[in-house]
């Protein structure tokens, strides 16, 4: 979004912190659940059993079963351990291109702030969904496309957070006093603008990591992304989508509802984090 | 800070540079791709096809020219209004697009102006007084909202409404097998609706939740308290000080939140395969449609970038303080 928009100051507080823990818990569990699977279930929980085909949800599949009696339980946990993988190095290059292009934009030269701004422009004036299809399909599909293509559409927000806490670093007075010192610009950068800018990688990475998982998981619904072969989330849902006339529901609602609630603690976590390291809660 | 014609101009003139940026990076991205063009169009007829009539169309295309050369053709020829033709449908580009484009802007139409009244309204009422059970209720659902997958939504919406309770129309703009001058206003409707529900809901949790931010930052500014003082009451405020002053903010948000709406109509035009621009974009690609591609892509931009340029504007009639966006981010961090 080109406009942002300022909060009224909050300061963090107890009542506030609450969510967060719970988000976290929560976030522990689903990961707890995602290393286990990789050994407990191992292959079992995915083989196929076409005895027990589409099978509504019972105690011994609490998600149901597939079209060919797979665990939906079991895929849905595979789904997430891949979507988290996918989510970690999207948000993750993204932020290095954030950071990137942040100090490139507040370096002092005003061509380069120009053009920065004008990448960030036409990031945010492409439907980021349009973006995703073009880069996926320039890129021919599968995992390393999804990676890119989340990962280049991601940046502009952090990048002008960067930016303006670069710019604004910059000009503080005891970075005035440092070069009135003789410091040079590497021990300025090293010493008083990197511990600023960390915090805030840190906050854009644990806000841009569930974005980047919807992203994924709608790009591979609509068959621009992971192949069809792999139990990922979108790609649980599109097979669904051809069960539903049939009233197999259960195909549909648990897989779904997994990565909101991934996708839903991950966000609460990133915003606590961002109002312990900002006590303004200045920025969206 | 300058005048308005310069401000505005200035603002084209960026809108201009990001079309054509956007244009490249498009065309270049398409030529990048590992879908063969030729390869594309002639689908099964592939076996069928010797390598001499393969360099016949590259010629026709001009495939066998350099990559600038055709950029430079194919952008001369959308300045002059052919966009080309799409292999997918059979059809020009330009056709396909107006065609697609009007069953998509009811859609988008709609759930914007839904998504604008509804979500203002939620957002005025839990503004007007934070921390009541009515606040925690709207945030709670913005929130949920904000984290919800689309797609998902318009699965659960057809789970319940179209397969469940066999209200809604399971697919499409209109019943199957009816010729389109036959099909009434209301099975339109009928069939529009499950869309635009999905599409609105998650419209509604923005909007709601930057109403309700700007809302609380005017119940506590000084002139609420002195209209307070001078015996106004809660209704009073809200009706004279909120609604007025929440109003611009609100569709600011509105215009800059183009980009989800169309990124949303993607995906509830395919969960619910609505005939409209989305469900075309999917083809597109699919099938490597290029020209189609490019073109959708060239003109979301547009509709997007506007967006954003009248939000910009907005948000300096609402602030003139503020010249522009990027100065809004230094001065947060002032």
């Amino acid at each position: 979004m080109t406009v942002a928009f300022e909060r009224p100051s909050e300061t963090p507080s107890l009542d506030k912190v609450g969510p967060v823990l719970v988000a976290t818990g929560i976030a522990v569990l689903l990961l707890a659940a995602i290393l286990l699977a990789a050994w407990l279930t191992g292959a079992s929980g995915l083989a196929s059993d076409l005895q027990a085909r589409l099978q509504p949800p019972s105690f011994q599949h609490l998600f149901g079963t597939d079209m060919f009696g797979r665990d939906v339980l079991a895929r849905t946990i595979k789904g997430l351990a891949l979507s988290f993988r996918i989510g970690f190095l999207a948000a993750g290059i993204s932020v290095i291109i954030a950071t990137c292009l942040a100090i490139v934009a507040a370096s002092g030269s005003r061509l380069a702030d120009s053009i920065v701004s004008l990448l960030t422009d036409m990031t945010m004036g492409l439907p980021h969904l349009v973006l995703l299809i073009l880069i996926s399909f320039a890129l021919g599909g599968g995992t390393t496309a999804v990676v890119i293509a989340v990962a280049v559409t991601h940046w502009p927000r952090l990048t002008r957070i960067l930016r303006a806490e670069i710019l604004q670093v910059r000009n503080a007075d005891y970075v005035a006093v440092s070069r009135n010192f003789g410091k040079s610009r590497w021990f300025i950068a090293r010493h008083h603008i990197l511990p600023h800018l960390i915090p805030q990688m840190i906050v854009g990475f644990v806000l841009l990591f569930p974005h980047a998982i919807l992203h994924e998981a709608g790009l591979t619904f609509l068959g621009f992304g992971l192949e069809p072969g792999k139990p990922a989330i979108g790609i649980l849902l599109s097979e669904s989508m051809r069960y539903l006339m049939a009233g197999k529901w259960w195909l549909g609602l648990f897989p779904g509802f997994l990565l909101l609630v991934a996708v839903l603690c991950f966000d609460v976590i990133g915003n606590g984090l961002r109002a312990l390291t900002d006590p303004r809660g200045g920025r969206s | 800070m300058g005048s308005w014609t310069a401000f505005v101009l200035v603002r084209l003139v960026r809108l201009a540079l990001v079309l054509a940026g956007v244009a490249a990076v498009a065309f270049l991205l398409a030529k990048f791709s590992p879908v063969d063009p030729i390869d594309a169009y002639l689908g099964p007829d592939i076996a069928r096809v010797g390598p001499e009539q393969r360099a016949l169309i590259a010629e026709k295309w001009g495939l066998d020219q350099p990559a600038g050369v055709q950029f430079v053709k194919w952008f001369s020829r959308i300045l002059t209004g052919d966009l080309g033709w799409s292999v997918t449908y059979n059809a020009p580009v330009a056709d396909v697009i107006s065609e697609r484009f009007r069953s998509s802007v009811v859609l988008m139409g709609l759930a914007w102006v839904f998504s604008g009244v509804i979500g203002f309204s939620l957002g005025i009422w839990a503004g007007a007084r934070p921390g009541s059970w009515s606040d925690r209720v709207i945030r709670l659902y913005a929130y949920i909202l904000a984290a919800t997958p689309t797609f998902w939504i318009a699965i659960l919406l057809l789970i319940v409404f179209s397969v469940g309770l066999r209200w809604t129309p399971v697919c499409c703009a209109a019943p199957i097998g009816l010729l389109p001058e036959d099909v009434t206003l209301l099975q339109r409707l009928h069939h529009l609706l499950l869309p635009l529900v999905g599409l609105s809901i998650l419209g509604i949790a923005q909007i709601a939740l930057h109403t309700r931010v700007k809302m609380i930052e005017i119940m506590q500014s000084d002139f609420v308290l002195y209209a307070r003082a001078q015996g106004g009451t809660t209704l009073d405020i809200i009706l004279h000080h909120g609604v007025r002053n929440t109003a611009l903010p609100a569709i600011t948000v509105l215009f800059a939140s183009l980009g989800e709406l169309f990124g949303g109509s993607i995906l509830a035009e395919t969960v619910f395969s609505y005939p409209g621009l989305g469900s075309a974009t999917i083809e597109a690609g699919i099938r490597g449609d290029v020209p189609l591609l490019l073109a959708i892509t060239l003109m979301t931009t547009l509709f997007v970038s506007v967006g954003n340029t009248i939000a910009d504007v907005l948000y300096h009639v609402a602030d003139p303080r503020i010249s522009s966006a990027s100065e809004t981010w230094r001065g947060v961090a002032e």
